[in-house]
C-alpha cells in the first residue's frame, strides 16, 4: 500500500466509533441519537473495509454492503417512529419516552 | 511522491471525518448535523477509496449521503421547531458514565491496535486491479453470498413497509 498502514485506519474508526457512542449516550434527541448510531455504524463499515484490504479478501466489502442495507432500513423506522412520536404531541426526548403503550 | 500525495489525502479524509463527526454529536440545530453527517459519509467514502473499494464508495455517496439523508432533512423539515436539540442534560452521574464508557471502548481499542501493530497490520496483501470494483463484488454477492444478499432483500422491504404503517398510524386511529 502506498499510504497508511490498514492499523491508520482502524485508529480512525475506533475515534468514529466513540464519538458516535458519546453521541448516542449523551443527546436526548432522537434525530440525533440516530445520527450517531449511523456514525457508529459507518465505522464498523470503515473496520471491515480496512481489513477486507488487509487481508486482500472481498468478503469484508460484502459484509459492509450488508451493513449499508441495515442501516438503511433502521433510519427507515427509526424516523417512522420519530414522525408518529411527533404526530402525537409527544416530546421529542428518548429519556421521556419510556413508557411502551398502544 | 505518490506516496506523500496519498498520506496528504489520507490526513485531509480522516480529520474531515473525525471533525464532521465531532459537529453531528455537538451542533443542536438538526438540519446542521444532518449535513455535517454528508460531509462525514463524503470522506469516509475518500477513505474507502484509499482502500480499494471503490464500489463501496460509490454505493455509500449514492445510498447514504444521496437517499438516506434527503429522507432524514425531509423529516426534519416536517417536524420544523419541534425537531431543535437542545443540550439538556441527563444526571451528571450518567453524563460522567457516558463519557467514561466511550474513552474505555477507545482506549481498549487503541491498546489492542498497539499490540498488534508492527506484525500482520504492517503488511498488507497485494491485491489486483479489479479489487472492489463492482464485478468482482457482483459476483461474490451471486454466487457465495447469495442468501445474505435475498435476506438483505426481505429486511429493506420489511422496514419499507413498517415505515409505511408507523406513518400512517394517526389516520387509522382516528377512522377507529
Amino acid at each position: 500500500m502506498d499510504g497508511p498502514d490498514v492499523g491508520w485506519y482502524l485508529i480512525v474508526a475506533a475515534i468514529l466509533f466513540g464519538i458516535g457512542s458519546l453521541g448516542v449516550m449523551l443527546r436526548r434527541s432522537p434525530l440525533i441519537v440516530l445520527l450517531s448510531l449511523e456514525i457508529m455504524l459507518n465505522a464498523g463499515s470503515l473496520t471491515l473495509i480496512a481489513f477486507a484490504r488487509q487481508q486482500g479478501s472481498l468478503d469484508g466489502q460484502v459484509f459492509a454492503l450488508a451493513v449499508m442495507a441495515v442501516a438503511a432500513a433502521e433510519v427507515a423506522i427509526g424516523l417512522g417512529l420519530i414522525v408518529a412520536m411527533a404526530r402525537r404531541e409527544m416530546p421529542l426526548d428518548v429519556d421521556r419516552a419510556s413508557t411502551l403503550r398502544g | 511522491m505518490g506516496n506523500v500525495l496519498v498520506w496528504a489525502v489520507w490526513f485531509l479524509a480522516a480529520g474531515g471525518c473525525l471533525a464532521s463527526g465531532v459537529a453531528v454529536v455537538s451542533l443542536t440545530n438538526p438540519f446542521f448535523s444532518a449535513l455535517a453527517l454528508i460531509g462525514n459519509l463524503a470522506s469516509l467514502a475518500v477513505l474507502y477509496l484509499l482502500l480499494a473499494a471503490e464500489f463501496l464508495a460509490a454505493a455509500q455517496v449514492l445510498v447514504y449521503a444521496g437517499a438516506v439523508m434527503v429522507m432524514f432533512l425531509f423529516v426534519v423539515a416536517y417536524l420544523g421547531g419541534k425537531a431543535d436539540a437542545p443540550w439538556v442534560g441527563g444526571p451528571p452521574l450518567l453524563r460522567t458514565a457516558a463519557v467514561v464508557a466511550a474513552s474505555a471502548l477507545l482506549v481498549e481499542v487503541v491498546v489492542v491496535l498497539g499490540l498488534a501493530w508492527g506484525d500482520e497490520l504492517s503488511a498488507p496483501a497485494e491485491v489486483a486491479d479489479g479489487f472492489g470494483s463492482p464485478a468482482s463484488i457482483g459476483e461474490l454477492f451471486l454466487t457465495d453470498h447469495l442468501l445474505a444478499f435475498e435476506i438483505t432483500s426481505i429486511v429493506l422491504l420489511v422496514a419499507a413497509i413498517g415505515g409505511v404503517v408507523l406513518g400512517t398510524a394517526r389516520e387509522r386511529e382516528e377512522a377507529a
